[in-house]
């Protein structure tokens, strides 16, 4: 990602020689792109590659089924086979139906859908997508990179993706480079970047990001400690919490997997009452994903601090108090 | 001190005398190929009845036109309007040379122009070319024509491919200059050869401007046919000629309507024909 004439285009071209590098090396499958010759580099951009264009670059004569089916048919790949494979990756591409019409009529949004079928269609490793989604109204666009990202995940294909607004690229990326003047000023995650900024330009560049959309739970949360064992005592634990200075503590079993909460009050009366931590907790507990983002546990956090931060199989990792999400967010600002 | 004059009209005379001389055989073997063609397609133009040819017409123009009625009616009509002023073998005639001569023509330009349009230097090359055909007075091609194929038909057929082919050639090199740097790149991009990407993506892209221009060499082509009359070229150019040299009015301007009547048919036709 960059700003327009930073280079980033250019260098996307580099990789499939759309334009000659002049110098260095682009080693796929441990093998050069940049010195293959014509035949190799071919083979290389059929097999290997497939390219999604700002512009869509649909061919305006083909039907979106021969659009698709481009890639396969210079291949020599028999009529039959690639209007199985076109139609295929046009229904990949959710355009079932349209197979015969032109390409013209279609919405700016479903031409390039398109434009992802046909770099789909030949089953490449690597899509290369030069600012798709720039040319799209902005709700068709978040539309599409969610899709995008259902993609990628369902099939597993390496995607560089080039972009000069952040927050696609915060949002797709989950490697983002970010370039200054053709030079990398920064290669790192979305937090990676918004947390440790490498220099002046890539702060000045994320300085007004929504910060409560790219940080999760993970990133914001503190070492949950001191925590209580489920085994243990109501007085252990007042003497835990007074020692921190804290008025609640988690209790986690053997295998550090959260069971419950104690309350300073419900301590103190436990522990007059010679009852266990078990008798006096509850299990009534917030937890939350550490993917989850921020923006959707500061309403929560309001009523209910702290807040626990648990793997999928209920292993206490961290807790987020009401004031590291201040801190995380102001954290700019210094 | 006087400069001396510079024999620039002298040495074309002795370029065109060396071809003359040592071409010879080549030149009668394009001279019978030619006429052999113009004849054989004028004989079988020849072969229907008019009212029957008319009629031909005026369907492929309904369907060509796209159920355009009034390009059917009109053409319909014109062809028996030639039929019926006694010009009917005379047009048959000049339909046959300006379809052989713009077919030739395009056999050369679009070529031409792909490679003009793909490589610099035949760019430098066939662009001032193409101006000094275009300005050079149409007149002036007839004289080694004549000098290389007698009189008749065939000299004719020459000066017009020579006339027709620059405007076929410049907007086929502008098509395909024209063709977006995207799909360009994605022929490209996609693994195409060479080969692949020219008749995949850039003739198609191309085409309209392409059409343009093989609508341009026809319409020159039936102008120079005409004009062609002069050095012994049949058809209805030949009848303007000698309605000019009788100062027959009425001689001439029948035959000037029979030519307009074919030019708006060639015209519509070709027109029809370019995708949009």
């Amino acid at each position: 990602m960059g700003l327009s004439g930073s280079g980033k285009s250019t260098l996307l071209r580099c990789i499939n020689r759309l334009i000659e590098p002049t110098a260095g090396n682009i080693i796929l499958d441990g093998e050069d792109v940049a010195t293959a010759d014509s035949e190799k580099l071919r083979e290389i951009r059929r097999k290997k590659m497939g390219m999604v264009f700002q512009n869509f670059a649909l061919i305006p004569h083909r039907t979106v089924l021969d659009n698709v089916a481009y890639g396969l048919e210079i291949q020599g790949i028999s009529k039959e086979e690639r209007d199985v494979k076109g139609k295929e990756a046009i229904e990949t591409v959710g355009l079932k139906g349209y197979e015969d019409s032109k390409t013209s009529q279609l919405s700016g949004g479903m031409q390039q859908r398109v434009g992802l079928a046909r770099a789909l269609a030949t089953d490449p490793d690597i899509l290369l997508m030069d600012e798709a989604f720039s040319a799209l109204d902005p709700l068709i666009r978040s539309e599409m990179q969610d899709e995008l990202l259902a993609l990628e995940e369902k099939m597993q294909k390496t995607i560089v993706f080039v972009s000069h607004d952040l927050d696609e690229a915060l949002k797709l990326g989950d490697r983002i480079m970010i370039m200054h003047d053709g030079q990398i000023a920064q290669i790192g995650t979305a937090e990676n970047i918004l947390t440790e900024p490498a220099d002046d330009y890539v702060s000045k560049f994320v300085a007004g990001v929504d910060r409560t959309k790219i940080l999760t739970a993970e990133t914001v949360m503190k070492r949950a400690d001191p925590v209580i064992s489920i085994n243990s005592s109501p007085k252990v634990a007042l003497q835990l919490m007074r020692e921190h200075g804290i008025s609640s503590i988690f209790v986690v079993n053997r295998e550090k997997h959260l069971k419950g909460i104690v309350s300073v009050d419900d301590a103190v009366s436990g522990s007059k009452a010679g009852k266990t931590i078990k008798d006096v907790m509850t299990s009534d507990v917030t937890a939350t994903n550490p993917d989850t983002p921020l923006n959707e546990l500061i309403p929560i956090i309001e009523n209910s601090s702290p807040i626990a931060v648990t793997k999928d199989d209920g292993k206490l990792l961290g807790v987020i108090v009401r004031g590291s999400v201040l801190g995380a967010l102001t954290i700019e600002e210094v | 001190m006087a400069i001396p004059k510079i024999p620039i009209g002298e040495g074309m005379e002795k370029v065109v005398n060396w071809i003359e001389d040592d071409f010879g055989i080549l030149l009668d073997i394009f001279s019978d190929v030619t006429d052999y063609i113009i004849s054989g397609l004028n004989d079988t133009l020849l072969l229907f009845p008019p009212i029957v040819f008319a009629l031909i017409i005026g369907i492929a123009a309904y369907f060509i036109g796209k159920k355009d009625l009034k390009l059917a009616i009109g053409s319909t009509f014109g062809l028996l309007l030639i039929e019926n002023m006694g010009l009917w073998v005379l047009s048959m005639e000049t339909i046959s040379l300006v379809l052989t001569s713009a077919s030739l023509a395009l056999l050369i330009a679009i070529p031409l122009g792909i490679v003009s349009a793909k490589n610099e230097f035949a760019y430098h090359v066939i662009k001032p070319l193409l101006d000094l055909m275009q300005t050079m007075p149409s007149f002036v091609y007839l004289i080694p024509a004549v000098i290389f194929f007698g009189l008749g038909n065939v000299p004719g057929l020459v000066a017009t491919i020579v006339f027709a082919m620059p405007p076929a050639i410049r907007l086929t090199t502008l098509g395909i200059q024209q063709v977006p740097k995207e799909l360009t790149e994605v022929a490209d991009a996609f693994g195409s050869t060479p080969w692949q990407k020219l008749t995949k993506v850039e003739l198609p892209t191309a085409l309209p401007s392409i059409m343009a221009g093989v609508n341009q060499c026809i319409m020159l082509s039936l102008s120079m046919v005409v004009i062609a009359a002069m050095i012994g070229a049949r058809g209805l150019g030949y009848q303007v000629l000698i309605g000019i040299q009788r100062v027959d009015i009425g001689q001439g301007f029948e035959a000037g309507l029979g030519i307009v009547i074919i030019a708006i048919i060639l015209d519509r036709f070709t027109q029809h024909l370019t995708p949009k």
